[in-house]
């Protein structure tokens, strides 16, 4: 089984990945077959509104959703020669926090308020790496000066609350990187933290990935942070990939009416000011079953025919800048560019 | 009623006078801290610490500053949501902190507010008929009929169905949410509408839509705007005069190209500088001025400027002495020394 799986391109590979929610209301297709790869020391990230499969994909990966209600139907998740999803529970303690890190959006709640900072970086660095509790709390210190929070190894004593927001996301970063993981997925760090702090953040983020050579995926909603950290974007919309490519690529010709729509509706700080801003009619559908029809169609200007009745498969768009290493995909029927139907079969 | 005619006649007369439509001058909200058995009094947050500017009639002011800087504050007490320590409110000529109940009951009509999370400010058990109708109840003497009638224009001017006056809240989006927000907000002819983050818990292709819906009712209504963000790319879009506050006071106050083509106060421009642009080749070349540092506490604000822990071009005075608020250009207002 295992010798079977074929290794792609980098250290994670994610192959048709499908999560369903069994509600009492029905079922919810959360994430219908997302696929995506991350190289060494690259910095992915992903972009889509809420209720886009965003957050489901990345927990899914790690198999972090409680099931039941959540259930991966389908699809394969290799890291490091293994298929996680296969892997049984004991052994994916071992890679939750030791290979693979992991950052949550809200720092508020995802320290433990009744156990200090330093216990909270210690725990993983004696149980992953088995560090004697002298060794594990020097490292601890050193962790938290590496984030940039003065007078470190004092602050391991503290708890939670007596650290400020930003504050709380670098311990958060901190025990994400203790145990030198090989990759590291953060889920909207800084979206709860103010622009001044997301700042600071961005470029500690930006130094570390130098520093540590780590791949990381960056999950956000705002495509301005995207811009400026990562090397590859993904967009999704209705547990869907529709657009991915090169950062530049994408943001200089998007290709999908959707990623399109989303660039145009942002109001810009630095070019002229559009006396109304564009916005996107309608809202993302329910996700009640798997998409048969392009979920984008009922919002999307240039809907055809095709559109209604065939949901478009994700592929590479021919053409493009010619130092392109990254392929640009797009899952759509339209061709914006040429204002025509797509030759696709 | 009557009363409501002269007091509409008094604005016109003060409209042609070319006066503010809000003045605020040297706005003061200061909250007690109580501690220890006894509960004594140990400490103030100076959530609001002096502030003043004017809005005029039509326009929008932005309000903007990162979470703590008092912005949602500085709304309330404009309302009177809490009684101010000290300072003036006046709305059209009358001053609102120094009315009392019934006046104040008077006046409520003229000024109104959006609220920010559209989950939490409508009534899960009240049916979005009985929310718009409910300020319409409280001030005006309609017929069920007259009430059913505003309630449907109201909804159809925000662009929802008039059929959905029946519906529960949880029955909507977060977008349509606000929308009946906003129209509980436009129910009483308000002419000053406060926005607190009304845009801030909806998504990216969904807050295009509310401005818009914004935008075109203030055209429609000749609405007055104090708009509270933290988003200063969509302020530079809706305002046309922007406040920057930082920790209680106003760092810096000017018309909107103004502040964002050259900013005065370090602060603004450390701000600016920190706000992510949707596009790789200018994030890869921005020069960006980081902020050392987290907000001070506004229960023990730092001497002197209260943002010298954390500027860059701070000096000595600045550690020593407040700086006055001045007009540096017409029209442009800054709280700094070194300002120029």
């Amino acid at each position: 089984m295992q010798a079977n799986i074929e290794t792609g391109p980098g250290i994670l590979d994610v192959i048709d990945l499908k999560t369903v929610f069994a509600t009492r209301e029905g079922h919810v297709h959360a994430v219908n077959g997302v696929s995506f790869y991350l190289k060494e020391g690259e910095v992915l990230g992903i972009v889509g509104e809420s209720g886009s499969g965003k957050s489901v994909t990345m927990m899914s990966l790690l198999k972090l959703l409680p099931s039941p209600p959540a259930e991966i139907t389908d699809g394969r998740v290799i890291f490091d020669g293994q298929d996680l999803l296969t892997l049984a529970p004991n052994e994916l303690l071992g890679v939750r926090g030791r290979k693979i890190g992991f950052i949550f959006q809200d720092p508020m709640t995802s320290l433990n308020p009744v156990f200090t900072v330093g216990y909270q970086l210690i725990e993983p660095l004696r149980k992953h790496l088995g560090l004697s509790k002298a060794q594990a709390r020097q490292r601890a210190g050193e962790l938290l000066d590496l984030v940039g929070i003065p007078s470190a190894a004092d602050r391991l004593k503290d708890f939670p609350h007596q650290f400020s927001g930003g504050m709380r996301q670098r311990v958060m970063i901190a025990i994400a990187l203790s145990c030198d993981p090989k990759l590291l997925i953060a889920d909207e760090p800084t979206t709860a933290l103010d622009v001044t702090i997301q700042a600071q953040i961005l470029e500690l983020v930006r130094e570390l990935r130098h520093k540590l050579g780590m791949g990381i995926i960056w999950i956000t909603h705002d495509l301005g942070v995207v811009a400026g950290i990562a090397d590859r974007v993904m967009v999704m919309y209705c547990g869907l990939v529709v657009e991915h490519g090169a950062v530049k690529d994408l943001y200089n010709s998007p290709k999908h009416p959707y990623t399109r729509a989303l660039l145009e509706s942002l109001p810009s700080l630095d070019s002229n000011r559009a006396e109304r801003l564009n916005s996107i009619s309608g809202q993302p559908p329910s996700l009640e079953a798997e998409p048969s029809s392009c979920p984008f169609a009922p919002r999307c200007p240039y809907v055809f025919d095709r559109c209604r009745v065939e949901n478009p498969v994700i592929r590479a768009f021919n053409g493009g800048s010619e130092d392109r290493q990254v392929s640009h995909d797009v899952a759509c029927w339209w061709d914006v560019d040429l204002g025509a139907p797509r030759h696709v079969d | 009623m009557s009363t409501n005619t002269t007091a509409v006649d008094l604005g016109q007369d003060r409209e042609a006078a070319g006066e503010p439509l809000l003045q605020v001058e040297n706005l003061k909200m200061h909250f007690p801290i109580y501690a220890g058995i006894l509960r004594r009094q140990v400490g103030t947050i100076k959530a609001v610490d002096g502030i003043s500017f004017d809005i005029r009639r039509g326009e929008t002011l932005g309000l903007v500053g990162e979470s703590g800087c008092g912005k949602t504050t500085a709304g309330r007490v404009i309302l009177r949501l809490y009684d101010a320590t000290g300072g003036r409110v006046v709305l059209d000529g009358v001053d609102i902190p120094s009315l009392s109940g019934e006046e104040l009951r008077r006046i409520r009509p003229r000024m109104q507010m959006v609220f920010q999370d559209p989950h939490a400010s409508l009534n899960p058990r009240m049916t979005v008929g009985s929310i718009i109708s409910e300020p319409l109840d409280e001030h005006r003497q309609l017929s069920k009929r007259e009430r059913r009638e505003r309630v449907e224009e109201l909804l159809g001017a925000v662009g929802l169905d008039p059929r959905f006056t029946n519906r529960y809240p949880h029955e909507f989006s977060g977008g349509q949410r606000q929308r009946i927000g906003i129209a509980r907000a436009l129910a009483l002819n308000p002419d000053f509408i406060i926005c607190d983050e009304p845009i801030a818990a909806l998504d990216v292709s969904i807050q295009a839509q509310v401005i818009n819906l914004l935008e075109d009712l203030q055209q429609q209504f000749g609405l007055t705007y104090l708009f509270i963000s933290h988003d200063l790319s969509m302020i530079r879009h809706i305002a046309d005069r922007v406040a920057v506050m930082y920790l209680g006071k106003i760092a810096e106050l000017a018309p909107r190209d103004d502040l964002y083509g050259t900013p005065k106060h370090p602060y603004t421009q450390a701000l600016l500088s920190a706000v992510p642009i949707p596009n790789p080749e200018i994030e890869l070349a921005r020069e960006r001025i980081l902020l050392q540092g987290d907000l001070p506490s506004p229960a023990n604000p730092p001497d002197g400027c209260n943002f010298c822990t954390r500027c860059p071009v701070a000096t000595d005075i600045c550690h020593v002495e407040d700086p006055a608020w001045r007009e540096i250009e017409s029209g442009r207002y800054v709280a700094c020394h070194h300002a120029v």
